[in-house]
């Protein structure tokens, strides 16, 4: 009873408050710069397959891109006003907190350290990944506890760098690391024989696997080391703008349940369901609430596709298994909460 | 030389031919080669390793090289034929494939002839910069006409060419605009610089240009980057950081201004005092004793290691690499990365050292030829 009663309070200072935001902008210093701007500036890797990489034609696509897409086209109704800024690991949180970029969204681990020492917040988990190893099937290994004594390609400084040590020594195994910066040299390292095994994010090791003349000589090993949930950054202070980031995001999601995609979410406009009603700006003000457009998950969808089409896209040419990335009701971890 | 030995008897025995055990290839070939049986050994040795290597090469680079491939339905089955020579042959292909991307980076595919007519121009400017008819005034003009038109083809915005932004530029121009307007700016400073490091009638300018050198001297080119691009941001209000390109320009500018001042420096020291007490004696100003006696001197002299220090800088603009910026090599680097053609990188590094190579030796092997122009009126 006394939740019921407290919701038109609630609703009253919510119009209120959208009503002042109204008279001085948005009420969120990002997304007003972003509408000033015309153009959202988004903090990207731009070397990684899969995430963010341009093309031979040098237009940029992935998994981090495309929610770069959606993210301007839910707060300026057009997915291709986007400037990506490539950030080296060094400066990517430099370049957030300095307001270089809106957002980041570089296939960042969410870690604790990082979100209580960098003034950024992580607005949720857009891939699911962990550090794994791959050998090739002649070494006759099928467990990461054989790797006993065994010579580890990995790149120096990295997350996975530190995964391994922490690993061997907890299963009191020796490893010799062999640490090559350069990605395709490391890669080169390991076909040669130089190291036993190469150790990655296990996207990284799927995509490598399926490039290689012979995949069948590969094999991922089953041990997944590690826990690497990489999803996009915003500075603190700005809530509104978090929200924003947070809920493009959760529309793919949705639109997926849906069965919504950039193909069949005009067809759905007649559509009867009060949720998906909802979705399109047909019903309620959850755009207004969030400071956007009403159509605004319409144009995310429409423009940029939903979760599957956009894995669909990226993922699946390299030869990534969705597996934990899929949605909650088909095995996998991505759950997005309901949209009333 | 055998053309003389055959006039007639009447020939000296100094105008006879010599015998084949001293002139000729063969007795050079003994001289230099062959002189004893430890250097008939080394080169036996060297000769057998140097045609295997080369042999390598040219089967590697040529022979069992693919130059091209027809695309398939999926993307990443394209470079099979590639991966199945197992690094018997070259995939040229790769390159076909990605050296626009290479070139140009991210500028927007259907425009790319605009940095393309860019680079043109860059080759044209250096050309025209290099010949001596052309050392007058006027150049200057040239240069400014010529970098006007260079900023409106890459920014464009006017004459219906669509506007496009400098995160979108990458490739060979990012690293000649980088190369040239570092050099071009840093010339002039360290002139300044080498010339107020010398002047005894001002000690402040003297303690300032010292502190400048000695501080930029003192850090590395890669330090230098990475406070121009992660530290100085922080200091800057929010909303309000010059382009990053720009910023890394700046920062190329003042590393190099401080090595060419030591340089230049090197060469005022070398200048005999003589020449400026003459040119007091005459009477001339300072600014018309430098611009007139001292610094043609000085800088005929310090050519080699001017050079030197251009082409060092022309490849340390491979180091924005480091702050993400899309010069020559970061394109290359990205290519690389693409996973349709893994495992191909030697091609694209082979591609970019030639690049780099082409560039690299038309400076030397122009200053050697200035070198040999100005050096006359000693060797006279």
């Amino acid at each position: 009873m006394t939740r019921l009663s407290l919701l038109p309070a609630a609703g009253l200072l919510l119009l209120a408050a959208a009503g002042t935001a109204h008279a001085d902008g948005s009420g969120s210093a990002t997304l007003d710069a972003v509408r000033a701007r015309g153009q959202l500036v988004c903090g990207v890797e731009g070397s990684t397959p899969g995430f963010s990489i341009p093309d031979s034609q040098g237009v940029y696509r992935g998994l981090d891109v495309d929610l770069c897409k959606a993210v301007a086209a839910v707060t300026l109704g057009d997915s291709s006003k986007v400037k990506y800024v490539p950030l080296t690991s060094t400066n990517r949180f430099t370049a957030l907190q300095a307001a270089e970029i809106d957002v980041l969204i570089r296939e960042t681990t969410w870690t604790m350290g990082r979100e209580a020492s960098l003034g950024a917040l992580f607005a949720g988990i857009n891939f699911y990944d962990g550090t794994g190893f791959i050998v090739k099937v002649a070494l006759g290994v099928k467990s990461a506890k054989e790797l006993d004594g065994a010579s580890v390609c990995v790149q120096p400084g990295t997350s996975t760098e530190l995964a391994i040590a922490d690993y061997f020594r907890q299963a009191k195994l020796k490893f010799t690391p062999i640490l090559i910066d350069n990605y395709p040299e490391l890669q080169a390292a390991f076909i040669s024989g130089r190291c036993d095994v190469l150790s990655n994010d296990s996207s990284a090791l799927a995509t490598f696997r399926a490039t290689q003349a012979k995949p069948a000589d590969f094999m991922l090993l089953p041990e997944i080391i590690s826990k690497e949930p990489l999803g996009p950054m915003v500075r603190k202070g700005d809530d509104k703008w978090f929200d924003i980031i947070r809920w493009t995001y959760f529309a793919q999601l949705i639109a997926e349940e849906h069965g919504l995609t950039s193909a069949t979410i005009d067809a759905a406009m007649t559509s009867q369901e009060p949720e998906v009603r909802r979705f399109l700006g047909l019903e309620g003000d959850l755009g207004k609430a969030l400071g956007v457009d009403a159509k605004w998950a319409y144009n995310a969808i429409k423009q940029v596709g939903n979760a599957a089409e956009i894995w669909d896209r990226n993922m699946t040419p390299l030869g990534v298994p969705r597996g934990i990335n899929a949605l909650w009701n088909k095995g996998g971890l991505m759950y997005a909460p309901p949209m009333r | 030389m055998s053309a003389s030995a055959a006039h007639g008897p009447a020939a000296t025995a100094a105008r006879e031919r010599p015998p084949a055990a001293f002139a000729g290839p063969v007795a050079w070939l003994r001289r230099n080669l062959f002189n004893s049986w430890w250097s008939s050994a080394v080169t036996i040795l060297l000769g057998y390793l140097l045609v295997r290597f080369a042999a390598g090469i040219i089967d590697w680079a040529f022979i069992n090289a693919i130059w091209t491939l027809p695309p398939t339905a999926n993307p990443l089955d394209t470079a099979m034929p590639c991966r199945r020579l197992e690094g018997a042959g070259a995939c040229w292909a790769m390159v076909g494939d990605k050296y626009r991307f290479m070139l140009f980076g991210r500028f927007p595919y259907d425009m790319q002839w605009r940095p393309a007519v860019c680079v043109l121009l860059f080759i044209g400017l250096y050309g025209v910069s290099a010949n001596r008819r052309f050392w007058r005034k006027e150049l200057l003009w040239i240069w400014a006409a010529t970098l006007a038109v260079i900023a409106v083809l890459m920014w464009g915005g006017v004459l219906g060419m669509a506007y496009v932004p400098q995160d979108q530029w990458g490739g060979l121009p990012i690293t000649l605009i980088l190369a040239t307007f570092g050099l071009a700016f840093a010339f002039p400073l360290a002139l300044v610089v080498a010339l107020g490091r010398r002047s005894a009638e001002m000690p402040v300018v003297r303690m300032l240009c010292i502190g400048y050198v000695e501080l930029i001297r003192g850090v590395p080119l890669i330090s230098l980057l990475f406070m121009a691009s992660v530290m100085f941001p922080l200091f800057m209000p929010e909303g309000l950081n010059p382009d990053k390109l720009l910023r890394a320009q700046i920062a190329i500018i003042l590393f190099a201004a401080a090595y060419l001042a030591e340089v230049v420096r090197a060469g005022l020291q070398a200048l005999p005092k003589g020449q400026y007490e003459a040119a007091d004696a005459l009477g001339l100003s300072y600014w018309q004793k430098t611009r007139t006696i001292v610094l043609p001197q000085a800088l005929r002299m310090v050519i080699p290691p001017l050079v030197n220090t251009f082409i060092g800088f022309f490849k340390d603009t491979s180091l924005v690499l480091i702050i993400g910026i899309f010069d020559l090599l970061t394109a290359g680097k990205v290519a690389m990365a693409d996973p349709v053609w893994s495992g191909f990188s030697t091609e694209i590094y082979v591609v970019l050292a030639l690049i780099y190579f082409v560039f690299c030796y038309a400076m030397s092997s122009y200053s050697r030829g200035l070198e040999k122009q100005f050096g006359q009126s000693k060797n006279r």
